[in-house]
């Protein structure tokens, strides 16, 4: 997860370096907004004369899932206080989320190593984002222009997605979202196309679900 | 420059605020009904399919099954299923569209 995490950070930082944003945009993206595709959004929209309005909106709609990730988490932390829940929450990404979603039921059947297990691992990874957003901004422009690094970012995704299709539902849901996010792009959706897609799959999901339980 | 800030800190304080959202009043929660919990099952695999296909699907931009992403990938998804490794899935993804290129 954290080696899938770098070539990632490493296009994030060399693309803010490349639309001449320069390396404290690249900083500033990585502390402050701390989410991969939504940092690549807001240069995209910025490079390509978007208003910061427009960019900000890009990335919003590109982190809605993390509300569903929140509202996914959260029933597992209730015995936590607030204070920590709210520190939790600034290092929530969707690797944070699907290491938990995943390991918390088998690794952690009692709940109180759950918050310090999702410590662990969301706080590795906001470092290592760290360094690799400013290595990408300090060597972007090294690297040959014949590496696809941007195709780490589908890659990563990849990996994320395919041990969550473990169900029949899992997979209508996948297959809608992945479709329904296709058609909307073609449509002329832009970023909005990633929440329509979302939406579309998890009403297909949830409905499948329902049908076979 | 400043509109750069801006960009940056509106993204980041609505997606602080996403982030936050349910984590915040966790404490009220009780038990989810279970038509939430089912719709809740549902979201990694829609919205990270909703990220990964169109990127393999229209890499360009537009709809496009004849080139070398959406076959880089297909074999990147099926080491992702057979290791479940990051960095087998990335070097043998890269390396394949690298190849596929080249052909």
């Amino acid at each position: 997860m954290l080696i899938g995490i770098v070539p990632f950070g490493l296009v994030v930082g060399a693309t803010s370096v490349a639309d001449h944003f320069g390396t404290g945009a690249a900083i500033g993206l990585s502390t402050i907004v701390f989410a991969g595709a939504s940092q690549l959004a807001v240069l995209q929209a910025l490079a390509s004369g978007g208003s910061a309005v427009v960019a900000a909106v890009a990335a919003w709609t590109i982190n809605l899932r993390i509300l569903l990730y929140s509202a996914s988490l959260a029933p597992e932390l209730t015995h936590e206080t607030t204070r920590r829940r709210l520190f939790a929450a600034y290092f929530l990404t969707d690797q944070a989320y699907a290491v938990c979603i995943t390991r918390w039921k088998v690794e952690h059947g009692e709940r109180a190593g759950r918050l310090s297990y999702y410590m662990g691992a969301a706080v590795t990874l906001w470092v290592v984002w760290q360094m690799a957003t400013i290595a990408g901004a300090l060597l972007g422009s090294a690297v040959p222009a014949d590496v696809p690094l941007d195709f780490a970012v589908p890659l990563v995704f990849l990996v994320l997605l395919v041990p969550t299709l473990v169900s029949k539902p899992a997979i209508v849901a996948a297959a809608a979202g992945g479709g329904a996010a296709v058609a909307a792009a073609e449509l002329g959706a832009g970023a909005l196309s990633i929440v329509a897609g979302a939406a579309v799959g998890i009403l297909a999901g949830a409905l499948a679900e329902a049908r076979w339980s | 420059v400043n509109n750069v800030w801006t960009a940056i800190v509106l993204a980041g304080v609505g997606t602080y605020a996403m982030r936050a959202s349910f984590l915040a009043f966790a404490h009220r929660l009780t038990t989810l009904a279970p038509w939430l919990q089912r719709v809740l099952r549902q979201i990694p695999p829609a919205a990270l399919a909703s990220l990964v296909v169109p990127a393999l699907l229209r890499p360009a931009g537009h709809l496009d099954v004849t080139q070398a992403r959406l076959f880089a990938g297909l074999v990147a998804a099926l080491i992702a299923w057979r290791t479940r490794s990051t960095l087998i899935t990335l070097v043998v993804g890269m390396g394949a569209l690298l190849a596929l290129r080249a052909l």
